[in-house]
């Protein structure tokens, strides 16, 4: 075997980096130039729980995709599905490393991502209950995946020209691969919406099951209300998500669910660190070897 | 105990009494087959890479992305229906093919295997 | 198919082709001996990938560190990656990927034995990259030259992709034995249950077989069994040394006059017990990819159906990005 035969072949197996697709896509680091030191105008504690509101949503979603693997429907969707749990993963690494470097600003310990993730107890994580439900199928996984990503997609578009720059440039890389989220989703949403009459009564039905969780995106929190020009008020999202999941749903011929959003308890949901009862199981699984040898390196 | 070769990729696998004959009757609409060709970065032609299994052409650009390029954004991918394809290659000489412009492959619905025959 | 009057003068193409280190392409005539052994090969060695994601992919929600998990997913996602590679080069010859998963599934094509051992602890996820990928990496870099052309170019692509993963493996290791005593246990202990199946990988000796024979005359197979195993068994004595574990064999030695170890007897009797579906974790590996296969039709047929409808619904779908 010569090397002319296989040279063509090879300039495309040729990669930049061994590493690349465990951080996400993209083959820059998007954190590179930019200054760490969290700008003297922000309330830094405040940056520190935002930055954790968000890693959180992405951590604890990044989770319930990973329990699908190898129970995907298709091989294609295994590698598509991995792709998105690595996204998510990895803008939750991001945003938790700058929740600890925010509350290093604000005078705290300044907790490193590991410690973030497997040394909190539940109603210390900042996670919307949409992010930790647990989907029941495929259908309810793709229409799920619809809401939180158009969502989050909003969000962080606007959160793009936040005043700190670090969150600014975790909100632009976010920005393009969670378009690629929402449009996998969409596409899944109107396939199976408009597929066999059987795949149009679980698509609606996996509609019905989620859209009590959705109330919650849009409401506002009194930590987005300390920081001026670095958050995105949730209520500025809720039009342009809207309109998206209007347009996804007319085309799957699947009908707007009408369900009253879930209810709150004593006052508090996941933003207050109040869970749903399947999250400490979610927990649980995430961090108990962590916590089993907590003086470990791995 | 039937012959094992260590050359199953991941370790040994046996080698007689497995059967690979396609069974017509099982052979279902599936997915259908695109064949996927990648511009790398530093690459002038658009390279055949592989094949792989989609419902549409929208789906099988998004699945060539992801099987392909490991998401790299830069790469220019091109997907075509197997189906689609002509071929047509002198050199090899199948008589199962038409000498000009036909398939690139067999595929399976090609066989007709009587329902009598055993598998391999 | 009888093409009589043009048998000899195909067959004499093969064997040119063949003869002069060149490779066969999809359509070219081959007997049917090479097209069915080729599929067969590929087809096991696909589904050794995707059975593969499993014992792996069992610890990825329960990682310990955050890095790790991402390193995890991106292996497991590879493994799905591989399968798919392969698949599309046993189609090449005819093959079709759903007949393939049916025989998976029902057992009649089978899958690495490795993978029907059950991963229970983290060092499991090292000692699978260092053993088992090791043993795969001694395989499938003679699989680079395969003589079938679309086998060959989908392995320069594997090789390449699963020498990063076996160092992943290896280094997990070497930051855990120089961790905790705990750590050092858990390596220890994972090391003791995965050497002797990692052995296992390359088959009972196999020198008298007339398969191995045809399948090395046709650029097939170009190595024993035993070749191989001595060859996995020579590079990982010193990486074991290295890492400061114990391979569970007193009869490990350094053997001068061969210039190789010599090393104990493989109990043949679990290798068999395991291969014909009697392993710890078989029922549970077969059961996981039936369920998402059967799980899973509703959703391919709506993808398909949809496929099929006007054009009309489609644009719409445009106006959804």
């Amino acid at each position: 075997m010569t090397e002319d035969e296989f040279a063509a072949y090879q300039s495309l197996a040729e990669e930049t980096e061994d590493h690349r697709w465990a951080f996400g896509t993209g083959f820059t680091d998007p954190l590179e130039g930019i200054d760490p030191s969290v700008p003297d105008s922000i309330d830094a504690a405040a940056l520190a729980a935002y930055c954790l509101m968000l890693g959180d949503d992405a951590l604890i979603y990044s989770h319930r995709l990973q329990q699908w693997m190898t129970r995907l429907p298709e091989l294609e969707e295994e590698t598509a599905l991995a792709n998105i749990a690595l996204d998510l993963l990895g803008q939750a690494r991001m945003l938790l490393a700058r929740a600890g470097q925010a509350e290093a600003a604000a005078g705290g310990t300044g907790r490193g991502e590991d410690q973030l993730a497997f040394f909190r107890d539940e109603h210390e994580f900042r996670n919307v209950r949409l992010a930790e439900h647990a989907d029941a199928d495929f259908a309810e996984l793709t229409g799920r995946l619809l809401v939180f990503s158009a969502w989050r997609l909003a969000l962080c578009t606007r959160l793009a020209g936040s005043a700190d720059p670090v969150l600014a440039a975790i909100a632009a890389k976010s920005a393009r691969e969670l378009a690629y989220h929402r449009d996998y989703a969409a596409q899944w949403v109107v396939r199976l919406g408009d597929g066999t009459p059987l795949s149009h009564g679980k698509m609606q039905a996996a509609l019905d099951a989620i859209w009590p969780l959705a109330g919650e995106l849009f409401e506002p929190d009194p930590v987005t209300a300390r920081l001026p020009e670095v958050a995105v008020d949730p209520a500025d999202l809720r039009g342009e998500v809207d309109d998206v999941l209007g347009t996804v749903l007319a085309a799957a011929t699947l009908d707007r669910p009408q369900a009253a959003p879930m209810a709150r308890v004593a006052g508090g949901s996941g933003r207050d660190g109040v869970h749903t009862e399947p999250f400490g199981y979610l927990l649980a699984e995430l961090q108990s070897l962590a916590r089993a040898h907590p003086d470990a390196t791995w | 105990m039937s012959d094992f070769s260590a050359e199953g990729g991941h370790g040994a696998v046996p080698v007689s009494d497995v059967p690979v004959r396609p069974e017509s009757a099982h052979v279902r609409a599936d997915w259908p087959l695109y064949e996927v060709f990648l511009r790398g970065k530093r690459g002038l032609n658009h390279v055949h890479v592989g094949s792989l299994h989609a419902a549409d052409p929208q789906m099988a650009l998004r699945h060539a992305r992801d099987l392909y390029t490991r998401r790299n954004e830069g790469v220019s991918i091109w997907v075509v229906a197997a189906a689609d394809i002509t071929a047509s290659s002198p050199d090899e000489k199948d008589p199962f093919f038409a000498p000009s412009g036909d398939k690139v492959y067999r595929h399976p619905t090609f066989y007709e295997i009587p329902d009598d025959v055993p598998h391999m | 198919m009888t093409a009589v009057p043009e048998a000899t003068e195909l067959q004499a193409h093969f064997d040119q082709t063949l003869e002069h280190s060149r490779r066969i392409e999809p359509r070219d005539w081959v007997p049917d001996k090479y097209r069915a052994t080729m599929i067969r090969q590929i087809a096991q060695h696909a589904h050794s990938e995707i059975i593969g994601m499993q014992p792996e992919g069992n610890w990825i929600t329960r990682a310990p560190s955050l890095r790790r998990k991402a390193i995890l997913i991106a292996k497991v996602q590879d493994e799905a990656g591989h399968g798919m590679y392969l698949y599309s080069a046993a189609e090449t010859l005819g093959a079709d990927r759903a007949d393939l998963t049916e025989k998976l599934i029902s057992g009649r094509q089978k899958y690495s034995s490795i993978f029907n051992y059950p991963t229970l602890s983290y060092a499991d996820v090292g000692v699978i990259g260092w053993l088992v990928d090791g043993a795969a990496i001694c395989n499938q870099v003679p699989l680079c030259r395969s003589s079938y052309g679309p086998y060959a170019r989908a392995m320069v692509r594997i090789c390449k992709e699963e020498s990063f993963h076996q160092r992943q493996g290896y280094e997990l290791l070497l930051t855990m034995m120089r961790g905790t005593d705990a750590q050092r246990q858990m390596v220890q202990d994972a090391t003791n249950r995965f050497w002797w199946p990692s052995l296992m990988m390359f088959g009972p000796p196999d020198d008298a077989s007339p398969n191995t024979a045809q399948s090395m005359a046709w650029g097939i197979k170009r190595h024993t069994n035993d070749e191989l195993r001595q060859r996995f068994v020579d590079m990982t004595v010193p990486q074991a040394d290295k890492l400061g574990v114990t391979l569970p064999d007193p009869e490990l030695a350094w053997n001068d006059e061969r210039g190789h170890y010599d090393f104990g007897a493989v109990d043949w009797d679990e290798f068999k017990a395991v291969v014909s579906g009697n392993g710890p974790c078989n029922a549970q590996r077969i059961a996981r990819r039936q369920a998402a296969h059967e799980d899973g039709a509703w959703v391919r047929e709506a993808a398909l159906a949809h496929a099929a409808k006007a054009p009309a619904v489609h644009s719409a779908e445009e106006h959804a990005r």
